[in-house]
């Protein structure tokens, strides 16, 4: 090897880690200046209880924005995740309530529930070559009408037995699910970059031809994506309901448009191959920041949606008017 | 007779020359075939000539005015229509809303349905469409009735030239002979057509003149009945340097001229890597067998369109095949081993062919090669993988996928400023080089490669060719299809020919005689008649 070919091939290496805090700047950016604005503007926003709020507010679509991430990567969509974390989080009360379960068990059950059908969603989408719009849409309808048969369309009562899960902790004001859902995040992001999983992905997602020609089988790393997917509307079940000690078949309906707003703000692609899992936590971040401070400024709540809506077309264009310049 | 297009010195340069100064005249109700081999130029040329394609230098002369249609629509103004290989037919519309696409009757936007079927039904009458229904949707349509509507709706708008680029490669028999009476048809109204066709007994019958184009270059212009099929594909394979020479007046027959070689020996006499039995996928490839031994580079030649890339797909198992088996001995040079030995079927998917030693570097770079706008040691690293459970949990490094990365950069000198470049800005060249490693990453027995060295530069040429003996002298087995068949006979041990879908002949090296290998091109699509009746028949 060259000396040449050193120099560059370590300049290379460094440039790579300088990049890497680089992808994120932006988001950062757009959220302290969000975070200014309103503290500039209203005089209560800036304060300990504002970002507890938020923070505890905010694991379950953070949780369930990290597998739409990974969906959008691999070219899919997840229109389902809302229903799914109804029946996992009905299937987790009732367990819980009627079956006297415990909550382990009543927990794993109810993940691995939301895990099968993320699953089914992969198999039958891949397998089938179905678009995954169609499928998923499919078991929106399913998952919801199972949430209403487990509960008989009641809204279960639990308790304080889950409380704890979604309480600030004493002297951290966070609460272990915020904590949970970040780990979630630096994992799924490790994920990403750092396994043959993630690196998949971003292959079938980039071009499913290429990965098919190139003899690689797809179907196990779809299954596995939308299984995860699936898998972390259980956690984030588990997580809501534990926050509103209830479980109710109603809840998650629009989630799945909260978490698709989340990630396409964090910059992932809807045609699918590229994306970031830290990018999508600060869609999360400011969607929620700009919801609580348009709140604290007295805005109503038509007022809040046109302005988030607005937030989305704007953060995409950005995108791709960067792109386009590159 | 005036002519009705006349084209002077007419030239397109892309990396090289495609058309070289051709001045050709076309008369109006006059059939004029444009013959020559892959890359001659003809498609080209039908290109500029409709429009899709401007001309590097030269003019055109339509109807006494200067005519450089700026695109397809300026030219179709003028009345030239071409009906080109891909169809422009809209599937989920009907027959009829298809063939008055840009007319479509109406009063105030809505649709004046029985005046459109009337007038179609009126249109497919004079045709002789009558099998066609004007309410079918298109996509109900065979391949053949589509073509024969796109060539309906051509001739119906106001229509002065028309192209037509292998108009009956699609069609079966009857059709032909129906599109055959449209032209004659039409050739009685006064329309000049401008025919391409491989198929030499079909140019033979309605044609009125023949023009041969060779390496770019007009060859010259005969009335039909002045050349028989021997004498075009002489003058398709020599221009007018042919070795009998005597009808042509060039005084010094020449010999083939020698290419320099790849190999300086042939091939070791060694056992079959790899053996095919009747492989069909009909009606594209037809029974075809072979055998491929270990350090042998076999070359595929044959017309664009005669079924040598949809061959390869089938031994990849990128597409289906009807029946035929396939038997891989694994010689002792060859690095991968599988224990599966003995008659297997062709395999399913291409995942499957990769286990089984075979690897393809396909044809189309852009869509099914490379994961364009990746870097390119993702692009190496990711084809190491197989996809499998087991080996998603694993971690991955990109550490040593850049390092193998670098190793393939020197080996094969990609030319990038690091591996981290994306490959969408790489050149064709590099590109293909970025391919090759990919499977020289990946590594297999049996080496597919379709159209290797299309549209890349002649230094990254020559290291493909580098990287092939290597192959070769690591025992490994070669299929190369190339339209170039110079390459072929620089590189092939042994060279077969595929005409129309079926396997013509081997050639064994290092001797090759082009003119008969050019000869056997043509052979299976002439005096197709007979043999077509027959198969009729049988399917009857």
């Amino acid at each position: 090897m060259s000396s040449k070919t050193v120099r560059e091939t370590s300049a290379n290496n460094s440039r790579a880690w300088q990049q890497l805090p680089l992808q994120y700047a932006g988001m950062a950016i757009a959220l302290i200046v969000l975070v200014t604005v309103f503290s500039l503007r209203s005089k209560t926003f800036f304060s300990a209880a504002t970002f507890t709020t938020i923070a505890n507010s905010i694991p379950d679509l953070t949780i369930v924005a990290v597998g739409m991430t990974f969906v959008l990567i691999v070219g899919g969509i997840d229109l389902s995740v809302g229903s799914v974390l109804a029946l996992a989080s009905s299937i987790f009360a009732i367990l819980l309530t009627d079956r006297h379960w415990p909550i382990w068990g009543a927990g794993i059950t109810a993940v691995l529930c939301a895990g099968v059908c993320g699953w089914i969603n992969g198999f039958v989408s891949a397998q089938y070559r179905i678009p995954a719009f169609i499928v998923t849409l499919g078991m929106l309808e399913i998952a919801r009408g199972g949430a209403y048969l487990v509960t008989n369309s009641e809204t279960k009562y639990i308790g304080s037995s889950i409380e704890w899960a979604t309480e600030p902790i004493a002297n951290l004001a966070v609460s272990p699910a915020f904590l949970f859902a970040v780990l979630v995040v630096l994992a799924g992001q490790w994920m990403l970059h750092r396994t043959v999983l993630g690196r998949m992905a971003v292959a079938i997602g980039t071009n499913a031809e290429t990965v098919r020609m190139s003899g690689i089988r797809t179907l196990p790393t779809l299954l596995s994506i939308y299984t995860l997917c699936g898998a972390l509307c259980g956690i984030a079940a588990l997580i809501q309901t534990s926050r509103l000690s209830t479980a109710d078949p109603n809840s998650g309906a629009g989630l799945e448009l909260a978490a698709i707003a989340a990630c396409v703000i964090g910059g992932t692609s809807l045609r699918g191959g590229s994306g970031s899992v830290i990018n999508t936590f600060f869609g999360v971040l400011i969607v929620s920041v700009l919801q609580s401070g348009l709140a604290q400024m007295g805005a109503s709540d038509p007022m809040k949606r046109i302005v988030t809506g607005l937030v989305i077309i704007f953060a995409v264009l950005v995108d791709s008017l960067r792109n386009n310049q590159r | 007779m005036q002519n009705v297009l006349t084209t002077y010195e007419l030239t397109k340069d892309y990396a090289t020359r495609a058309v070289d100064t051709v001045s050709l005249e076309f008369k109006p109700g006059e059939i004029h075939a444009l013959l020559g081999a892959n890359g001659a130029g003809k498609s080209t040329l039908c290109k500029m000539i409709a429009g899709l394609v401007r001309a590097t230098s030269g003019s055109m002369i339509l109807a006494g005015r200067n005519y450089s249609p700026r695109d397809k629509k300026e030219a179709e103004r003028y009345g030239v229509q071409i009906v080109q290989q891909e169809l422009n037919l809209v599937p989920s519309l009907n027959v009829a809303e298809n063939l008055f696409l840009s007319n479509l009757p109406h009063r105030w936007g809505v649709l004046k349905t029985r005046r459109l079927l009337d007038r179609a039904r009126q249109l497919l009458r004079d045709f002789g469409l009558h099998s066609i229904d004007p309410c079918a949707h298109v996509s109900e349509l065979g391949i053949g009735e589509r073509q024969m509507l796109e060539i309906a709706a051509n001739l119906s708008r106001d229509c002065r030239i028309l192209i037509l680029d292998e108009p009956t490669a699609a069609l079966s028999l009857s059709e032909t002979e129906l599109l055959m009476q449209h032209l004659h048809d039409a050739k009685r109204k006064g329309v000049a057509i401008l025919y391409i066709s491989h198929r030499l007994d079909e140019v033979e019958r309605i044609a009125n003149r023949i023009s041969i184009l060779r390496d770019a270059k007009l060859v010259g212009t005969w009335p039909q009945n002045t050349l028989n099929q021997s004498e075009m594909v002489s003058f398709m394979t020599y221009g007018m340097d042919r070795p009998e020479g005597s009808s042509t007046g060039v005084p010094t027959p020449q010999q083939p001229t020698e290419v320099e070689r790849l190999h300086s020996h042939p091939p070791q006499k060694a056992d079959p890597l790899l053996i095919l039995h009747r492989v069909s996928r009909r009606p594209r490839v037809q029974d075809i067998s072979f055998e491929v031994a270990a350090g042998e580079i076999l070359g595929i030649a044959g017309l664009v369109g005669s079924g040598r890339t949809e061959l390869l797909r089938l031994i990849f198992g990128a597409d289906r095949a009807d029946q035929g088996e396939m038997e891989i001995r694994y010689s002792p040079a060859a690095s991968v081993q599988t224990p599966r030995d003995g008659l297997l079927p062709l395999p399913q998917t291409p995942s499957q062919a990769v286990e089984r030693g075979i690897v393809m570097i396909s044809e189309d770079r852009k869509s099914d090669g490379l994961w364009l706008p990746q870097s390119i040691a993702s692009n190496i690293a990711w084809s190491k993988f197989r996809g499998n459970f087991v080996e998603l949990l694993r971690p991955f490094s990109s550490r040593p996928a850049n390092s193998t990365a670098e190793t393939f950069r020197r080996s094969l000198a990609i030319r990038c400023d690091n591996t981290q470049h994306v490959c969408e800005a790489l050149s064709g060249g590099n590109q293909q080089k970025v391919v090759l490693a990919k499977w020289l990453h990946r590594d297999g027995t049996i080496f597919l490669f379709d159209e290797p060295t299309r549209g890349i530069d002649p230094a990254s040429r020559e290291i493909i060719y580098q990287v092939m003996r290597d192959l070769c002298q690591r025992g490994k087995g070669l299929v190369v299809v190339s339209s170039d068949l110079e390459e072929l006979l620089k590189i092939s041990h042994r060279i077969g020919v595929i005409s129309n879908g079926r396997w013509m002949k081997d050639f064994q090296g290092p001797d090759f005689r082009r003119e008969e290998i050019v000869a056997a091109m043509f052979e299976g699509y002439q005096n197709q008649g007979k043999t077509n009746v027959k198969e009729n028949e049988v399917l009857q």
